[in-house]
């Protein structure tokens, strides 16, 4: 039970401590992990890292659930879980529910203007960085510029694209004889 | 169906389906704008710069603000569980079936060819999301906004500049707060 709650507290303050998920929390976790807690050597960190990117989901979530269950089987994964995701909950509708209330101050209204310009230029940086690390060839390329152009013009779900191009891998790596 | 029921199917699917991390969930927070009135794509870059200047990961941040834009409280609560739900089970069952998961050459394959498609996703999400928070409404009917287009430029000159690189999103979103605050946008 202690070291439930302890994982659970580890994974609450690198959650609520980290801006950004995915790669940027990596400091941190070999800060409490490796050096602090000492419970995982930094290779097996690197490569839970490596298994959170290639599971659905959140990526540091991956990794939390990993380590857990690693230490404290089913019951430990879901302890780490809890505490990765717990800070966002708390914080994030505190400020919901402030947000709701200012809405219509007009002061909040301009701020949420100017907000949103810098918002899609900070989406536009997100699928350069994704470009540069997925266009590794040109059928990646290509594959990535058929998805686009589905999503923009057609009413494919994502779902079934994201499938459709899981298989696509597939028999790409087939025709190529690996 | 109850409304948390129905957040509970929606996003243990884009749980299940979001391969990537945290940006890779928007193109399917955008499907949810056009099959639920749950929130808009206006709201959607309200999530996002509050998912970017708050601690935890982007992904679970935009699930409880979803969640609690279409449910209060309790549907933040649903959305952001449903969200990790699917990775938990993946994850126990990899952890105890499968050494070296991901070095198996069928889920190497199957990446290589979901990792462009998503940036290819993601792209389209954002293009739809520029589209929603650049144009305005006047009377005579919507336009896009050319002082927030100037202003989205600007800003990404300088986060791309040598100097400022490193910035973190927040102190951007900060900056373009207190220009459409300044310039009454």
């Amino acid at each position: 039970m202690k070291e439930l709650w302890e994982l659970y507290m580890v994974f609450f303050r690198i959650g609520g401590l980290t801006f950004g998920g995915g790669l940027t929390m990596l400091p941190m976790l070999k800060y409490e992990l490796v050096e602090k807690k000492q419970w995982v050597k930094e290779d097996n960190l690197l490569d839970y890292y490596a298994i959170g990117q290639c599971t659905p989901g959140i990526i540091a979530v991956n990794v939390a659930t990993f380590v857990g269950y690693k230490r404290k089987g089913i019951l430990g994964g879901i302890s780490s879980t809890l505490g990765m995701i717990s800070p966002s909950l708390i914080i994030v509708s505190i400020l919901a529910i402030f947000l709701q209330q200012f809405m219509d101050n007009k002061i909040i209204g301009h701020a949420l203007m100017g907000i949103k310009a810098v918002v899609c230029a900070l989406m536009i940086n997100t699928v350069i960085t994704l470009a540069k690390k997925s266009f590794i060839n040109a059928i990646c390329i290509f594959i990535a510029f058929i998805v686009f152009g589905l999503a923009v013009f057609t009413p494919v779900p994502t779902i079934l694209l994201v499938v459709a191009a899981g298989i696509a891998g597939i028999i790409i790596k087939k025709l190529e004889g690996e | 169906m109850h409304i948390l029921l129905k957040l509970f199917i929606e996003f243990f699917q884009i749980g299940l389906f979001a391969i990537g991390g945290g940006p890779a969930t928007l193109p399917f927070l955008m499907d949810l704008t056009e099959k639920y009135d749950w929130f808009t794509m206006e709201d959607l870059t309200n999530m996002i710069a509050i998912s970017e200047s708050t601690p935890g990961p982007i992904g679970i941040n935009m699930a409880t603000y979803a969640g609690f834009h279409a449910a209060g409280f309790p549907g933040g609560i649903v959305s952001t569980l449903s969200l990790v739900l699917p990775s938990v089970i993946i994850i126990f069952l990899i952890a105890k079936f499968l050494d070296n998961f991901e070095k198996n050459k069928t889920v190497k394959a199957v990446f290589y060819g979901v990792r462009p498609a998503v940036t290819g996703l993601i792209a389209a999400a954002v293009l739809g999301l520029m589209q929603a928070a650049l144009y305005v409404e006047t009377p005579e009917g919507s336009r896009l906004s050319i002082p927030l287009v100037i202003l989205g430029i600007i800003m990404f000159g300088l986060m791309n500049s040598k100097k400022m690189k490193n910035l973190h999103p927040v102190i951007w979103i900060m900056a373009g707060a207190m220009a459409g605050i300044v310039f009454q946008l």
